[in-house]
């Protein structure tokens, strides 16, 4: 299998030396090599994520060991950002000019992608699979080389809206968020879909800083304010913190909780699974720890992969799971490619998925993307925490994206 | 002699720091060596008040960003040519500074440090206050233009902009020694040292260490401008009190009460990151540490401490005979 | 006025965290004269060293006296190690120091026990909340141990020839070598017990806010906020302040400024309550040397 494979590799190779083809001027791409570049924070506030770019160099190994692409081996340079858009921006400058990458993936954060989208669209540099959910990597006519993946913060937060004001018309509504662009997308989202009502439903809006240390204030002040809905934009730690304070304060709302906490390893078994039941969150991902999927073959396909390439990992990290679903979106597009990884043809394929399956993507949940859609994922579906599980529930909801 | 080659070999630097990476460095290489003139400009502030004057301030990372959103917000609302936007940003973050310096006078050492470290920790929240989103433009932050060369001149962007800073840099490189090498720097020092006693030689302490601070905040202002500019953008994720502590550790590892200490500061926080990074992706913000502990066990008065100490020795084995001279200092 | 009285109560809640923490700074400001910024890290690192002796089966007491030892030989050693050598460099030198050790235990621990969530078990039980849903039993429970730390730190600094020796090796250690004290020993002893107390801090906080490797960071910044605020000299007035400053900003970001200020809001009264009083409320006037 290796043999064959280093075999192949040098039969592209020969052959790729023989054909003075246009790729030869293209940036980052050698009859033998992708250069992909990537930017997340392995230091500072937020390394939390660093995992997700554990996962990425994982992949691409096992793919250049399978053989690579096209002939090529992916060489997939990653760079550390603290999370602080400087950073990322010089990051990003190295891995254009200097590395002279043939493309950016997945790159993380909202205010770091905000940071470098204007340089490598006047760059032409594709700017793939963005790891934010924030609503405005869709904006093709004005950045048309950035494009996002994951449903954005907005859409997520609209379907919620939309199920209270069909569900619970005369709802009261208390909203905990975070005080930043993640926090605040969901309050946008909220103000979309409940438009004028807004004001009247939401009863109480209370935010939190990164540097607090618990969220009992917020939570205290919303059973006092007689709201009967919670919608929760919380990251891991605080979310945790208000289902265990909502339960222990005696309050019972109907509460929301962002996708971005629904992880039952991080999230759920934390704050305790009995405090969490009756919670609403929307996913398109499988969640690692959850059950229903231990004998999924999409899921089991991944633990292969993580047994294989990451012996020594925390399964329970969603992280993972992220990473792993987000390089097979980017898997097909380099296959689509064919031979031709020119800048052009790598975002147009990027922007040409049609129907895409992915194993560690919900049933049903498929990729798609086109010259105007750059949001590749858009549909969600709703599940009710049971105490056990994520207990799948309604079909696959279509976002409204912008 | 020592005294011509003393006064001629930092000319002889900026000279070769202005012409050499224009030659030879890429631009993204350029754009590195922005950051770290940049950086220097910003240490060298906080040097002014912490290094000269003894007053610990762990929250220049506030000013850094006042002056970094006075440039944003005047090239992004009134199309502000950016060189117009330094002057304005200079004076605005002196009053910050001096206002801030007010409460500063009660507060000694340990009261000080703390007190600006949360002034560092409330920056991004202030930042993103609704009252002042419209202006700031809230958790988005601010995208601005990358300016030109101008009058034609055959640079390009990154080219123009590392002249820019330099320029910049140097002019306040140069105050900043006259201020220390002068009276005032001189007050400055005695403060430091001996409170009681500079007092009782007529100095105004009060005067003095609220001018100090408005200086230092001035400095790192003016920095923050030229940062922004640099980046292109503001957020209030990029001021978050990590600033503010990198400004401190360039501070300490540059060398204290030095005018040169803040380069080889501003070296140190743009890349030794970087390297950190090269050798771990696990635990990256550990080599950082492990590094930063080695830098300060062996050279604890910072390079610059260290590199003095290394010019005495080396004078002295040169001529063992010469009787000590006093002009060191 | 039921809500008013539920903000107060988390408010105070709140307080015994900071004021847990201020506890540590208290103690390796007394022995030391620094003020460390790792201690919040320390803290984290040594709550995962319970953690990990707990699901290794060793029962939570037991546990907790393994730590808390593990803790004071950690802290001693960084200063035999770190901080000694350093004994006669700038002052700044030293917090260079504690920003790497900050850096280096947060990322070692993100590194070895991962940045997922980890829930913390409480000594004192599940249970329904007591006083009529007031305060739950590990509020109470975590209250009374900071309670007893802060007497034992305070008879300790009072009453003991060792904790006068150790203030004195602080406050004078070129005359405190003079009577015979063993300065050095003594700061090694003071770093020990300050990470001692961090980790009891750390254990007790823990199951409130869950385990992960940033668990400190903004914690630490209200520690000092409390212990300033009380005076850094004062185990009881840092304990005080602690409470004071988690009092303060939950009332103030629930009523007075909303929540995206209630930092800067605390910070404002303290930068106040400092301008009038510089030693903080119950702290001593400190005259400086001339």
């Amino acid at each position: 299998m290796h043999r064959r494979t280093l075999l192949s590799t040098i039969g592209a190779a020969v052959a790729a030396g023989t054909l003075p083809k246009a790729w030869a001027t293209t940036v980052g791409v050698t009859a033998t090599e992708i250069k992909i570049g990537h930017t997340i924070p392995y230091s500072g506030p937020a390394s939390a994520y660093g995992v997700i770019g554990q996962g990425h160099t994982a992949f691409f190994k096992m793919l250049n060991e399978n053989g690579g692409i096209a002939g090529r081996k992916i060489n997939f340079i990653s760079l550390d950002d603290g999370y602080l858009p400087p950073k990322t921006v010089e990051q990003v400058r190295r891995l254009v000019e200097q590395d002279q990458v043939a493309f950016l993936f997945n790159t993380l954060g909202t205010p770091n992608n905000t940071a470098i989208q204007k340089y490598v669209n006047q760059k032409k540099v594709p700017h793939l699979f963005l790891a934010t959910g924030a609503d405005k990597w869709g904006n093709y006519k004005e950045f048309p080389w950035t494009i996002g993946w994951q449903p954005s913060y907005r859409t997520e937060a609209q379907i919620y809206a939309k199920y209270i004001t069909l569900n619970h018309p005369n709802a009261k509504i208390a909203v905990l968020y975070q005080n930043d662009d993640f926090g605040k997308d969901y309050l946008i989202g909220l103000k979309d879909a409940l438009g004028a009502d807004y004001g009247k439903l939401v009863v109480k809006e209370a935010s939190y800083e990164v540097t607090d240390a618990t969220i009992d204030s917020q939570a205290v002040s919303f059973q006092a304010s007689g709201a009967d809905v919670l919608v929760t934009a919380a990251t891991p730690k605080f979310a945790a913190q208000t289902i265990r304070k909502v339960y222990d304060l005696g309050w019972k709302p109907l509460h929301f909780m962002t996708n971005v906490s629904a992880s039952v390893g991080a999230v759920i078994t934390p704050a305790g699974p009995e405090k969490a039941v009756g919670v609403i969150t929307s996913q398109y991902a499988k969640d690692p720890t959850e059950p229903t999927w231990k004998d999924d073959p999409g899921m089991n396909e991944w633990r292969g992969f993580m047994k294989k390439y990451l012996p020594d990992a925390d399964l329970s990290d969603s992280g993972y799971v992220f990473s792993y679903g987000v390089c097979n979106t980017l898997l097909q597009v380099l296959k689509q490619c064919g031979d031709d990884f020119s800048r052009e043809n790598i975002m147009k394929q990027a922007t040409n998925l049609k129907d895409l399956e992915i194993p560690t993507l919900l049933p049903g949940i498929k990729v798609n993307t086109s010259p105007t859609n750059y949001h590749p994922i858009r549909q969600m579906q709703l599940a009710k925490w049971n105490g056990k599980t994520w207990e799948l529930f309604g079909s696959v909801i279509e976002g409204a994206g912008t | 002699m020592r005294n011509g080659v003393s006064r001629a070999a930092p000319w002889a630097f900026l000279i070769a720091a202005a012409v050499l990476p224009l030659l030879l460095a890429s631009d993204y290489q350029l754009f590195q060596l922005t950051m770290v003139v940049v950086y220097a400009v910003a240490i060298l502030g906080l040097n002014l008040v912490t290094g000269f004057n003894g007053q610990i301030s762990l929250g220049h990372g506030a000013f850094y960003a006042v002056g970094a959103y006075v440039t944003a917000i005047m090239m992004d609302k009134w199309d502000a040519p950016y060189w117009a936007t330094l002057p304005v940003s200079a004076a605005i973050c002196a009053g910050v500074g001096f206002l801030l310096g007010l409460p500063a006078l009660r507060l000694g050492g340990l009261y000080l440090a703390l007190t600006t470290f949360a002034l560092a920790v409330a920056t991004p929240q202030l930042l993103k206050y609704k009252l002042v989103e419209d202006w700031t433009g809230g958790v988005q932050g601010i995208v601005i233009t990358k300016p030109d060369a101008p009058f034609g001149l055959p640079f390009n962007a990154d080219q123009w902009l590392y002249l820019f800073s330099l320029t910049v840099a140097t002019v306040l490189f140069l105050l900043a020694a006259n201020l220390v090498r002068g009276r005032i720097g001189r007050a400055m020092m005695a403060t430091r040292d001996h409170a009681l006693a500079a007092e009782a030689m007529g100095i105004d302490i009060a005067l003095l260490k609220t001018r100090t601070f408005a200086v230092s905040a001035m400095f790192t202002g003016i920095a923050g401008s030229l940062g922004a500019i640099a980046i292109q953008f503001v957020a209030p994720d990029s001021f978050s009190v990590f600033l503010s502590i990198t400004l401190f550790v360039g501070l300490v590892v540059g060398g204290v009460a030095s005018i040169a200490g803040p380069v080889f500061g501003a070296l140190f926080i743009e890349f030794v990151p970087n390297i950190a990074d090269q050798v771990s992706k696990a635990a990256p913000g550990a080599v950082y540490g492990v590094i930063l502990i080695a830098f300060m066990f062996l050279m604890p008065s910072g390079l610059a401490g260290f590199l003095r100490g290394l010019l005495r020795k080396a004078v002295r084995s040169i001529r063992p005979a010469t009787p000590s001279r006093s002009t060191e200092g | 006025m039921n809500g008013l009285l539920h903000q107060l109560v988390s408010g105070i809640a709140s307080g015994g965290i900071y004021a847990s923490v201020a506890l540590a700074l208290v103690m390796i400001y007394q022995a030391t004269h620094h003020v460390n910024f790792a201690q919040g890290e320390m803290a984290m690192f040594s709550t995962y060293i319970a953690l990990t002796l707990i699901e290794a089966g060793v029962p939570y007491w037991g546990a907790f006296v393994i730590t808390v030892a593990v803790s004071f030989v950690i802290g001693a050693a960084i200063q035999r190690v770190l901080m000694n050598p350093m004994a006669n460099a700038p002052v700044l030198a030293s917090v260079g120091i504690f920003i790497g050790l900050l850096l280096m235990f947060n990322s070692v621990a993100g590194w070895l026990f991962t940045y997922t969530l980890k829930p913390f078990p409480s000594p004192f039980g599940e249970g329904p909340p007591l006083f009529g849903g007031f305060v739950s039993r590990h509020e109470l429970g975590s209250t009374i141990v900071t309670l007893i730390v802060l007497l034992t730190v305070w008879a300790f600094f009072r009453f003991t020839r060792l904790g006068l020796a150790m203030r004195a090796a602080a406050f004078n250690p070129v005359s405190s070598r003079l009577v015979g004290i063993p300065v050095g020993s003594m700061l090694a002893l003071g770093w020990g017990l300050a990470a001692a107390i961090g980790a009891v801090a750390g254990m007790m906080i823990a199951p409130v806010v869950f385990l992960d490797p940033n668990m400190m960071s903004g914690v630490l910044l209200y520690a000092f906020a409390g212990a300033l605020l009380g005076g850094i000299t004062n185990p009881l007035g840092a304990v005080v302040g602690g409470f004071m400053v988690g009092v303060i900003e939950n009332i103030g970001g629930a009523y007075i400024v909303g929540t995206e200020l209630k930092l800067t809001l605390a910070l404002v009264i303290i930068v106040v309550v400092l301008v009038v009083r510089p030693a903080g409320l119950f702290g001593k006037t400190v005259v400086n040397r001339v």
